[in-house]
């Protein structure tokens, strides 16, 4: 316990780094995800076939692969070398905002048809209609997918370090290489990555509560911080005036 | 409340061919068709400003798609909807009726609401922002005035009190009254009231229908209502269309429709609603 105690500032330093790869990889990733996700149902076939596009291509590709490719071969090509950090967070976001586009076009789909029926009949335009009723619906149904996926972000944060970002994992090596105490030194890595999770999941289900009691479903299970702790039931039912 | 802050007819124009004359709706030889489906036939009918119809015929017989047609949330197979004298589901360019553009559709239809089945109210929104949202957004009405429109509106249809509510809060006919002052917020002069209470509680229908008989009373909106409220047909419309299998069956003033009807199609089916109501 003293070997983790006395290095903590070290750990901290690479969990800090983590939360960085987290945070703007799951930035650039919900970002990619609304516009390309809104292309995928826009009617016209150009737009949609774009979004297409996207989604397959990075899908596709392995992250870790997508990571390597732009901090060794985007500067054989351009010459310029992006900032390992920096690489790192436009290949997560790239990889996982695919995914996230098919949760925004499959939860837009799901909005009932019944629902912008009223919108024709109040002439909103296609702008209004998606700010102001498709995509509030929508948003409570894409944030359990969300929720996993930058959870799923996060640790796939951890590939990061191959390509010479000092997260977490990187300081965990370290602290091996240079102590040989290998099971304690990636138990310190564990416990971190473990307690980001956790916020991640706390924040994700405070954002799916209030999503959801906009939408006047009333999340069981009282309320109050206790309450969280708890996965959200909620009755889908209810909100589908 | 005075008749004149509910939403009423233009009146009389004679710019662009319009005046009272003239019928507000023309349907010419209007062809609908799903698949191989045929759900209106060559349809030939007319709405005068002002005045109140009701289509009543079994169901499949195309009333509400008489009415889809008219919000244009379906688009004519042939034929073609005339408002105002202009051509609405249609464009004139060059001299030849071309199928609408959204563009074309959000110009025209302006002049139509329409009150749906199941309500239709938005889950994320309270009663208020479900009845200013569209004023504010799509007529550019000040929120002031659009919040204060609201309220007479609500008044109306007796729900005062539940401008804040959410619309889960609500039953299926409150629901349907604030889904009617939403509608009437956008100031129709053509509203569309597609069986508004069919989804409803039975002891929930008589408050609806009130409201709407005080609009049909108290403003001179041109209505079609599809309904199976036989006594409210009765009561509120100038005319009843009986359909059957996309075409008119039989047309008249209510009194003949349900005290003589001529149609052995008329008879029977009001016979098999009078026994199930």
């Amino acid at each position: 316990m003293d070997f983790l105690i006395q290095r903590l500032p070290l750990y901290l330093d690479g969990a800090w780094v983590t939360i960085q790869l987290t945070i703007g990889g799951s930035a650039l990733a919900f970002v990619l995800a609304m516009v390309f996700g809104i292309m995928g149902t826009i009617r016209h076939w150009l737009p949609r076939a774009v979004a297409t596009v996207y989604v397959e291509v990075f899908r596709g590709i392995a992250a870790l692969v997508l990571m390597f490719w732009m901090a060794f071969a985007l500067p054989q090509l351009t010459g310029y070398q992006l900032d390992d950090r920096f690489a790192a967070i436009i290949a997560l976001g790239l990889n996982v905002g695919a995914y996230g586009a098919e949760v925004v076009r499959s939860s837009i789909n799901a909005v009932p048809k019944e629902q912008v029926e009223a919108t024709v009949a109040l002439n909103f335009s296609w702008f209004q209609r998606l700010r102001l009723v498709v995509l509030p619906q929508a948003w409570a149904q894409m944030l359990p997918t969300f929720g996993n996926l930058v959870i799923e972000l996060m640790k796939a944060t951890a590939v990061a370090y191959l390509i010479g970002v000092a997260d977490l994992t990187a300081v965990a090596q370290q602290m091996r290489q240079a102590t040989g105490e290998t099971v304690i030194a990636f138990i310190g890595a564990f416990i971190l990555y473990y307690l980001i999770a956790q916020v991640l999941i706390l924040g994700m289900r405070l954002l799916e509560r209030r999503a959801n009691r906009k939408l006047g479903r009333i999340p069981p299970g009282g309320t109050g911080l206790l309450a969280l702790l708890r996965p959200p039931a909620v009755n889908t039912k209810a909100g589908v005036a | 409340m005075p008749p004149s802050d509910i939403p009423a007819t233009e009146g009389p124009q004679g710019v662009g061919g319009e005046s009272k004359d003239q019928p507000l709706i023309v349907f010419d030889q209007v062809v609908k068709r799903f698949g191989d489906l045929t759900v209106l036939d060559h349809l030939d009918f007319s709405v005068a400003p002002g005045e109140r119809v009701t289509l009543i015929g079994p169901s499949g017989s195309g009333k509400t798609t008489i009415l889809r047609l008219l919000m244009t949330l379906e688009k004519v197979t042939e034929g073609c909807i005339w408002v105002g004298g202009e051509p609405y589901s249609h464009t004139m360019r060059g001299g030849q009726l071309t199928p609408a553009g959204e563009g074309y559709l959000r110009e025209r239809r302006k002049r139509v609401g329409m009150v749906f089945q199941q309500f239709n109210l938005f889950p994320n929104m309270t009663v208020r922002q479900n009845i200013i949202e569209a004023p504010v957004h799509v007529l550019g009405t000040s929120k002031a005035e659009a919040n204060a429109r609201a309220v007479e509106l609500l008044d109306m249809v007796g729900l005062g009190d539940k401008i804040d509510a959410h619309p889960t809060q609500l039953s299926g006919g409150q629901q349907q009254r604030v889904a009617i002052a939403r509608a009437l917020a956008m100031q129709p002069e053509i509203l569309l009231l597609d069986e508004v209470t069919s989804a409803l509680d039975p002891e929930l229908v008589a408050g609806v229908l009130d409201v709407l008989r005080e609009i049909a009373e108290t403003t001179d909106i041109t209505m079609l209502c599809v309904t199976h409220e036989m006594g409210f047909a009765r009561d509120v419309s100038h005319r009843v269309l009986m359909f059957d299998q996309g075409q008119i069956a039989e047309e008249g003033p209510p009194e003949q429709i349900f005290g003589e009807p001529r149609e052995e199609r008329t008879k029977s089916f009001l016979r098999s609603v009078l026994n199930n109501g």
